[in-house]
């Protein structure tokens, strides 16, 4: 075992027993006392602002009601019905954004109803026991593909499947899940929960996934659209904005999004390389998951490098708390300008109305790694209109060519969020499935 | 420091906070309990006649109803009088005053509807010191099938003559519980003045049964497969128990005549409630067995300074101030008109107000696209109900209308004038106003 302190890149900085706690759920279930307790909280909210705020409109104080009246399956279908992935998004959500920063008693007492563990109750219980509860309409004969099996991309294919649609999945990498199940914190999702959702999901029948198999390699949009009735697109974003500076292509220089997958992926988190001193540039989710799990590996200096101020970050301020709870350090209106041996230079930054300028101030800190999280690209090429660097769609989805949707990510509109992408697909396979049945 | 010292029928206790005949009260080791945690008297649970003792199920005695968090709203029990022998009851009911004597403690009886029965057990009470006796005309589970309990408190005759053989036989107070399982209280609480009874104590258990449990298909508390209807009680029959003190301490026949008050007292406020509508003093039970002996701790610090807020020294004082103002519906001033008021400041956005208002009231209130509830007078009948559906106490609240306004719903200038149904010219039996 090597050490916090250990210099340079290394493995095995704190013993297992130690990163099996830190990796352990961030909010471990409710069990049926705590969940009764939480339930009876909600105020069954007219119109309730939970809901508006919800991009999936999970019918939140109806699914708390059925949890206090003790028929959490039944909870747990009203939730499955506007968000097929209602059990990651219970995990994952930032609710304090969303549905919980909107609840009255977040106004009343600071204190919102536990809404997102509350959905972790109700969807456990469906997910834990044998059987899919939703049943597939008979059979329509339209085959429908869709590309990208991540949250965007499982939500349309179960809504297709569910209307008697036949799907054909594809996806690029080893395995279904998308972001839930290469990106997102470990501590967000643990017990390979992504992986058992998407066998969950797939109990619906009429789907078939294939791996493996990505656009603009084996796949061609106008191969699918010849060969399917309507194709979605759930692609993601798949590269990772480069910094732009001197030194950027060096050896400690690499993608959060990256970092993250392959720890999402390691069977043996004391196997996995971290430096002792990180420095992550970004302010998104990303840049915090990335910077929090880092430290949870025992890098001793983990810093978070924004170029604008805290009210600007993307990451909410419970993420903000977060990191600065696991001692990750948070600098404001910084940004890189060069990075050499072992150490990155940071400008300090102003914004003075015409847009963001270096001061000409700089601070320089040790980084024997450097992450980027500073957002993520667009890969695919199919001919599509892109616009703002994502795919253009109107309305549910539709791209600029007939017969082929898209959502997530990859599309415009929206925030970057699981629960967002979600509401994507499944309003994209309504819209595919009033296509093909007009 | 207002004096909670109460005197009730000339037994005087610290407080006004007696715990009632029931459960708590069965024997010498919770007595004492109850005395060291402060309570001011104790109704000793009922006695039996000499002999072999009743004896009780040995499975679940109690159901329940709960509010959110499980708090314990309604409590029913199927448990009988004491099943424990006359004669330890009495060694301990002597030893135990012997022991406090500055708390009062009443001994709670019911023996067979026969005079000798009366006769055989009073003069052996009579021995242990106890302040005073109350005649339970109320339990209506298990001993009303054998003519005892409720049998007899829904017959005021029976009422009237048991409180005479009391009255006759036994020198201390002579307190009648009442059941409310009967149409109307007036007649059994006459019956029992009308006997010589010192007081009326109300009020005893209401027939219930709590759930269904829908896996046996039998009513809570089940007992092998079956179970009995169960007296309920705690805070859920409050509202039940005070309309019958108020009918007792307003009617022309038994204005006056001491009231013990009983039923969901929990707390400080509870008590007062009831001492307001003419009750000497309290009983609580529930309260105690739901949360423990220290509950009474907040009961006295809340009445006391209740009091000292309100300038009352001593609970006489107050005793009995609102039976005037307990009145037929017929005498209400119909020309007194409110309106809900919402005070944006404190209101959370939930929405309550709006869906009672909307979907089961008067539709008068608004509801804007960024959440601002307001009330719509021209539309609002100052039913109540927004107030009472609203999570945020005193969030909204009823404005009466200053005279001399016009009400926007009937276009009516307000007049300070009382007018009543009596003379309402609707009312096919008005007299005519003058």
């Amino acid at each position: 075992m090597t050490s916090p302190t250990a210099p340079g890149i290394a493995a095995g900085r704190l013993d297992a027993d130690r990163i099996a706690a830190s990796f352990a759920d961030l909010h471990p279930a409710l069990d049926a006392h705590a969940a009764q307790v939480a339930a009876d909280r909600c105020y069954f909210c007219y119109d309730a602002p939970c809901v508006t705020a919800c991009p999936t409109g999970i019918d939140i104080p109806l699914f708390i009601r059925q949890i206090s009246t003790g028929t959490a399956e039944a909870a747990a279908r009203t939730i499955l019905e506007a968000n097929i992935l209602g059990g990651m998004c219970a995990r994952v959500c930032p609710t304090e954004d969303l549905c919980e920063g909107s609840c009255v008693r977040e106004a009343a007492e600071g204190k919102p109803v536990e809404i997102g563990r509350l959905q972790r109750y109700a969807t456990d219980t469906v997910l834990s026991r044998q059987g899919h509860p939703f049943v597939r309409a008979p059979q329509t004969g339209r085959k429908v593909a869709v590309v990208g099996a991540g949250p965007a991309g499982l939500a349309c294919a179960h809504r297709l499947a569910m209307l008697g649609h036949t799907v054909e999945m594809f996806e690029a990498r080893a395995k279904p899940g998308g972001l839930n199940e290469y990106g997102i914190a470990a501590y967000k999702a643990t017990d390979a929960f992504a992986a058992k959702e998407v066998d969950w999901l797939l109990g619906i029948g009429g789907i078939t996934l294939t791996t493996g198999r990505a656009l603009g390699a084996d796949l061609s949009l106008d191969a699918l659209a010849a060969d399917f009735d309507a194709v979605f697109l759930g692609v993601g974003l798949g590269g990772v904005n480069a910094l732009g500076i001197d030194g950027d292509d060096g050896d400690g220089v690499l993608d959060a999004v990256g970092f993250i997958a392959e720890l999402r992926q390691a069977s043996d988190l004391t196997a996995l390389p971290v430096g002792r001193n990180v420095v992550v540039i970004g302010g998104g989710m990303t840049a915090v998951d990335a910077a929090v799990q880092s430290k949870l590996l025992g890098a001793e200096h983990v810093t978070i490098a924004y170029r604008r101020d805290r009210g600007a970050m993307g990451a909410s301020r419970y993420e903000q708390d977060l990191a600065a709870s696991h001692g990750v350090r948070l600098l404001f209106n910084v940004m890189p300008v060069a990075v050499a041996d072992g150490a990155i230079t940071l400008e300090y930054t102003a914004d003075d109305g015409t847009g963001l300028r270096g001061t000409g101030e700089t601070m320089t800190l040790a980084a024997d790694q450097v992450m980027r999280a500073i957002g993520q690209t667009l890969t695919m090429d199919g001919g599509l209109t892109v616009e703002g660097r994502k795919i253009a769609v109107t309305g549910a989805g539709r791209t600029t060519r007939p017969g082929i949707w898209a959502g997530g990510d990859c599309a415009l509109g929206g925030d970057d969020l699981t629960v967002t992408a979600v509401a994507q697909g499944r309003d994209a396979a309504m819209d595919i499935h009033a296509h093909l049945t007009h | 420091m207002a004096d909670l010292t109460t005197d009730f029928l000339g037994i005087r206790s610290p407080n006004p906070f007696w715990l009632a005949s029931a459960p708590p009260t069965d024997k010498e080791y919770n007595v004492r309990r109850a005395y060291e945690a402060g309570w001011g008297g104790v109704v000793w649970k009922t006695l039996g006649a000499e002999g072999p003792p009743v004896v009780n199920v040995n499975g679940p005695r109690y159901g329940a109803i709960y509010g959110a968090d499980r708090r314990l709203l309604g409590l029913n029990n199927i448990e009988l009088i004491t099943d424990r022998p006359l004669e330890v009851n009495l060694e301990e009911i002597a030893r135990v005053k012997a022991d406090y004597p500055d708390r009062a403690l009443i001994v709670s009886l019911m023996v067979p509807c026969e005079e000798a029965a009366w006769k055989a057990i009073l003069p052996r009470v009579e021995e242990t010191n106890a302040d005073g006796i109350e005649l339970n005309f109320g339990c209506p589970h298990g001993m009303a099938e054998r003519g005892m309990g409720s049998a007899v408190g829904q017959v005021p005759e029976y009422i009237e003559m048991v409180t005479r053989w009391c009255k006759e036989n036994y020198d201390r107070p002579v307190i009648v519980k009442l059941t409310p399982n009967i149409a109307d209280i007036r007649k059994p609480a006459q019956a029992a003045k009308n006997g010589g009874a010192d007081a009326v104590s109300l009020i005893n258990t209401i027939n219930s049964i709590t759930s269904v449990n829908l896996d046996s298909m039998s009513p809570e508390p089940m007992i092998d497969g079956k179970g009995t209807h169960g007296g309920y009680c705690g805070p859920a029959v409050k509202p039940i128990a005070m309309n019958m003190v108020a009918e007792i301490a307003r009617d022309p026949g038994t204005r006056g005549l001491p009231i013990s008050g009983i039923g969901g007292v929990t707390t400080w406020r509870d008590a007062a409630e009831f001492m307001a509508l003419g009750c000497g003093n309290v009983q609580v039970c529930t309260a105690a067995m739901t949360y423990g002996f220290h509950v009474v701790a907040e009961m006295k610090a809340g009445l006391s300074q209740w009091m000292d807020e309100k300038g009352y020294a001593r609970t006489s004082d107050f005793v009995g101030l609102a039976v005037p103002n307990v009145t037929d519906w017929q005498y209400l001033n119909l020309n007194y008109v409110a309106k809900a008021k919402i005070n944006q400041d404190d209101c959370i956005s939930c929405g309550r107000c709006y869906a009672a208002c909307e979907d089961t009231s008067h539709q008068a209130i608004a509801m804007s696209a960024d959440r601002k509830f307001t009330v719509i007078d021209a539309e609002c009948v100052a039913c109540n109900l927004c107030v009472d559906v609203c999570p945020v106490a005193d969030c909204i609240t009823m404005e009466a209308m200053p005279a001399g306004a016009t009400d926007p719903r009937t276009g009516k200038v307000v007049t300070r004038e009382y007018a009543n149904w009596t003379t309402h010219p609707n009312n096919p039996g008005a007299v005519a106003a003058e």
